[in-house]
């Protein structure tokens, strides 16, 4: 099938799968879940089908309907929201399989309603991935934002409406009262709002005005988590945990950060931004979020909480490769959309994971619980290498060419950023792991030799002894007598298989980058 | 043959129509001709709309008395799309009324309150497509005078209170008008309106012809109930019947509104009321101030109704800082919110209304549980309210844009910030509807409440539908309104 087809199949086959859902109800679970599972295979087959044109260069473009003259809702597909949507779209099977097992192994009531809402979540962020205009992308964005609340709340309990509040308030506010003015103000200034490349505003607006529309744009879209409106996200962890894995570590949150990307590149224009330097604001800004949203991380004994705040942090990585506009940092910013994504996701199911096999949710609760469930704290290892930068994860490319971007263009604040938030990386996302290995049972060595390979910052050594401790992790709570109880396999399975999916992008990064390139502003700059 | 003669029945249908609901007294009847005496000019709107779409004006001289002399009837893009919005919204609120009136007023009383209606239907289309002066002041009577019956019908005793409130105000804004259209009348001789262009011109600044202005202003200001005159407004819909206050948010407002704008624009013409006397300006800041007053005041409502009564005022607000800018994008944006208000605030009151059928009461704590006890009602509320707040995807969101892009275009910019601000205390007084609603259990002694009779969730729902509807497919709601915008500008540049 041509791109043309599969781009509104991909986007609705989701919406489709929302009605099954509703239909099959809470009477039919079984037929409900399968529904469930075959749409989410469908539309990741159908975004991975858009794959080959895109790489070859095609943008293929489909416009829907015209809401206002000038301004239709339109889905056009380049590199970068190729990326996005796959990621998105991939992660959707493997969450799907693991929501089953935690909704139903956690007892959570009302699991059709949240699944329903979880399918039109996962059409949105992919509108917002294929979006052809700011106009089209906004849409999206608010479906996302709407369509997550019953997510966020779905406990319907005091703190869910707490949670809620704040999750609405701060999406809806920066986006109604920001991102709105900034879309009609690029409407009326640029007469398009098209995705170009080489952007929309050079030579349209300019001096302190363009400064005010850039910040317009990067506070309008809180879904990014800056500081001070990252608050909505902690908030957010109210949430099922399936919802805080695939909507708050990727699609929601990585639609914020993407949307970041495609206005810098698209509509600012790199050589636009860098000219003109109004970007060099959020450069600090970004850096103070990584900075103090880790240190928050460090503070925080919930590990959902711990995890949340990384998060905000993280996505400030890819706030900062956006500021600094050169295409180097660009580059490590879009790779960090997706191996953050692992990570995070892994970390996530593995807390969700946690709590359905212990019902335990704080970090000093951990301690010897590695024995139980040795797979799932491994994977947790795995996957806080992989936020941490470490090799041999995925995690390392985009820190890499973050770094590189910002050495290249002179940031030093921001390479000294990027160094002492690995440290704090560590320092927050190790404990669990370490509590869990090693306190109290015995010490063991292999503590230290993770530990180390984090702290080595990403060179060889570390990449061998990981998969050694993995086999005598096995081994150990096997003879222990005491057994593995871990949670129930869909619960186990998908966490076992993102964290895999971190160590494969650390040797499949490449076909990522090809990908990548396809941007016209960063080609060819990795030869 | 018929054809030509739709613009007079298009008030004469539901003018006769009146009088025979009260012979009619047995059950259902009178709704049965009301609703079929609605659609009938429902029909005869939209069959005008796409007239006037395709062959420009359509004029009838009634008794054949030629304009000037005789009283004619102008059906112009603007009164057009008027026309079409209020008698759509009020042929589906029709649907609506059978259940919750007999609920509301037993059988009893049923004829009676058709009839009212019926007379407020006539009089308001009367007023939107009457291109004689004091023939509108005499339609504005006719319905003012019936929807203080319909008000007091409500089945509170305040009700009472809140229409006599209206009737005191309102009877002062009709005479305002009357009063305006005989100081226009002294000075030019004439009623017709095209006919009071030509000759108003010749006046320039007179003084008798800005007294006549500020009175007519004055007059469809407090009919349109723009801050600060529009302190009858929250107790006659608080009080009403629901499907009264439905009807009147969705209609009477919006009528007063054309009002202000044919007087502003087609009488006395753009050029003396925005460059002579520049109103813009005041009418900018009393929107705006007005906007966030009623605002705040609705955040702080423990009634829906009256919440929802607030709102209305501010909503109004944004369609008067849409005509004040008197460009084209602004008028037009003016008029799509009032397309798009109608829709948003009659599925906001139908839901409502619902509740109150079920639960007996709109107060926000009779909200408690509803989520999950009439959970179609509640999410009607939810997506009305979403096309409140402006969200994309709904016809909220539509008037918004264009209201933002109008200010922009004029260089408006802190107006334009104002108001997105003011569009997050809508956020803030829908949720507090909201959220008892899906996260507080219903009181104890609550007895099983089931969801909503079929009928009224139908007519809820297509008010809904139609939301969505005008908010994707825009090309009737936003081309017709920049139809109007054209018309009434022809060439005027601020």
């Amino acid at each position: 099938m041509s791109a043309e087809v599969l781009i509104p199949i991909a986007i609705f086959a989701p919406l489709v799968g929302m009605v099954l859902i509703l239909l099959s109800g809470d009477e039919r679970p079984n037929q409900r879940d399968a529904m469930m599972v075959l749409t989410s295979v469908v539309t990741f087959a159908a975004v991975a089908g858009i794959v080959p044109e895109v790489e070859a260069g095609g943008r293929p473009r489909v416009e829907l309907l015209e809401i206002v003259p000038g301004l239709p809702i339109a889905f056009e597909v380049e590199p970068l929201g190729m990326l996005f949507g796959l990621i998105a779209s991939f992660l959707w099977i493997i969450t799907s399989f693991y929501g089953i097992g935690y909704m139903r192994g956690h007892h959570e009531k009302n699991q059709t309603r949240f699944f329903a809402c979880f399918a039109v979540a996962i059409s949105a962020a992919l509108g917002v991935a294929f979006s052809a205009n700011m106009f089209t992308l906004f849409v999206a964005y608010e479906v996302l934002t709407l369509s997550t609340y019953p997510l966020v709340a779905h406990h319907q309990d005091h703190e869910a409406q707490r949670g809620g509040r704040i999750y609405l308030g701060i999406l809806l506010t920066t986006s109604i009262c920001l991102l709105l003015i900034a879309i009609v103000w690029t409407w009326v200034a640029a007469g398009t709002l098209d995705f170009t490349p080489g952007g929309i505003l050079a030579g349209r607006v300019q001096g302190p005005e363009l400064a005010i529309l850039f910040f317009l744009y990067m506070y309008g879209i809180g879904k990014a988590a800056l500081m001070p409106i990252h608050s909505w996200l902690p908030a957010a962890m109210v949430a099922p945990t399936p919802v805080s894995a695939l909507l708050h570590a990727v699609a929601v949150v990585k639609a914020g950060v993407f949307t970041v990307l495609k206005v810098v590149i698209y509509i600012f224009g790199l050589e636009h931004l860098v000219d003109t330097g109004v970007s060099q604001w959020f450069v600090y800004v970004a850096g103070f979020t990584v900075i103090a949203a880790s240190c928050i991380a460090l503070t925080k004994d919930n590990l959902k909480a711990r995890l949340a705040y990384s998060t905000v942090s993280q996505l400030s990585y890819i706030v900062l490769g956006a500021a600094i506009a050169t295409p180097f940092a660009i580059l490590g910013s879009a790779m960090h959309i997706a191996m953050h994504a692992f990570g995070k996701i892994t970390l996530f199911f593995c807390a969700g994971a946690i709590m359905v096999a212990t019902h335990k949710t704080k970090i000093s609760q951990l301690n010897g619980l590695g024995r139980r469930m040795p797979f799932t704290f491994f994977a947790f290892f795995l996957g806080a290498l992989c936020v941490i930068g470490a090799p041999p994860l995925g995690g390392i490319w985009s820190k890499w060419h973050l770094l590189m971007g910002a050495y290249d263009a002179g940031q030093i604040i921001a390479v000294g950023v990027l160094l002492l938030s690995t440290v704090l990386n560590i320092a927050y996302l190790l404990p669990p792991v370490v509590r869990a290995f090693l306190l109290p049972p015995k010490a063991e060595p292999d503590h230290g030799d993770g530990s180390e390979a984090g702290h080595g910052g990403g060179h060889g050594e570390g990449h061998n002894d990981a998969p050694g401790d993995h086999g005598s992790d096995d081994h150990r709570g096997d003879d222990g007598g005491r057994g593995i109880r871990e949670a129930p396999a869909l619960c186990v399975v998908p966490l076992t298989l993102t964290a895999i999916g971190c160590l494969i992008l650390f040797f499949l990064a490449e076909p990522l980058f090809g990908l990548l390139e396809g941007i016209s502003e960063l080609g060819a700059i990795r030869q | 043959m018929i054809s030509e003669h739709l613009p007079v029945l298009q008030v004469v249908v539901p003018l006769i129509a009146a009088p025979i609901c009260i012979l009619l007294r047995r059950d259902d009847t009178a709704w049965g001709l009301a609703t079929l005496a609605t659609w009938i000019s429902f029909i005869i709107a939209g069959s005008m709309f796409v007239e006037v779409q395709s062959a420009g004006a359509l004029s009838y001289a009634l008794g054949s008395w030629p304009a000037p002399w005789g009283i004619q009837y102008l059906v112009d893009p603007l009164n057009a799309f008027v026309l079409l919005v209020v008698s759509g919204v009020s042929a589906v609120v029709m649907l609506f009324a059978r259940d919750s009136i007999l609920d509301e007023l037993g059988r009893e009383r049923e004829n009676l309150f058709y009839c009212a209606y019926l007379l407020v239907f006539a009089g308001l289309l009367g007023v939107t497509i009457t291109h004689d002066a004091f023939n509108l002041f005499v339609f504005l009577e006719i319905s003012s005078l019936a929807t203080y019956v319909l008000i007091a019908a409500g089945r509170d005793r305040r009700a009472l209170v809140a229409s006599f409130q209206y009737l005191i105000i309102g009877t002062i804004g009709a005479t305002f008008i009357v009063l305006g259209v005989g100081f226009l009348y002294a000075m030019t001789g004439t009623l017709n309106m095209a006919d009071l262009a030509d000759r108003v011109r010749a006046y320039d600044t007179n003084p008798a012809i800005i007294v006549a202005y500020a009175f007519l202003v004055i007059g469809a200001t407090i009919k349109l109930a723009l801050f600060p005159l529009h302190l009858w407004l929250p107790n006659a819909y608080t009080f009403a019947p629901s499907m009264v206050s439905a009807f009147l948010a969705a209609t009477a407002t919006k009528v007063g509104f054309y009002v202000l704008m044919r007087f502003v624009f087609t009488v006395f013409g753009p050029e003396f009321s925005f460059d002579t006397l520049s109103v813009g300006l005041p009418l900018a800041i009393l929107a705006i101030v007005g906007i966030f007053a009623t605002s705040i005041v609705a955040i702080f409502q423990n009634d829906v109704k009256r919440m929802l009564a607030y709102s209305s005022v501010a909503q109004i607000g944004y369609m008067v800082l849409g005509m004040s800018l008197a460009t084209t994008t602004g008028v037009a944006a003016g008029l799509i919110h009032l397309f798009n208000h109608s829709l948003i605030k009659a599925a906001l009151f139908c839901s409502v209304g619902c509740i109150v059928y079920r639960l007996g009461s709109s107060h926000i704590n009779s909200f408690a549980g509803a989520g999950r006890r009439m959970p179609w009602t509640m999410a009607a509320f939810c997506a009305g309210g979403v096309s409140l707040i402006g969200l994309p995807m709904t016809a909220g969101f539509i008037s918004k844009w264009y209201i933002i892009l109008a200010l922009l275009e004029r260089g408006w910019w802190p107006i334009a910030v104002l108001l997105v601000v003011s569009s997050i205390l809508a956020v803030i007084y829908i949720w507090r509807a909201v959220e008892p609603a899906y996260f507080r259990e219903p009181p104890a002694d609550a007895g099983p409440v089931s969801e909503a009779p079929l009928v009224l969730l139908t007519a809820t729902w297509i008010l809904v539908f139609a939301n969505i509807w005008f908010g994707i497919e825009t090309s009737l709601n936003v081309g017709g309104a920049f139809a109007a915008a054209e018309s009434l500008l022809s060439g005027y540049a601020p």
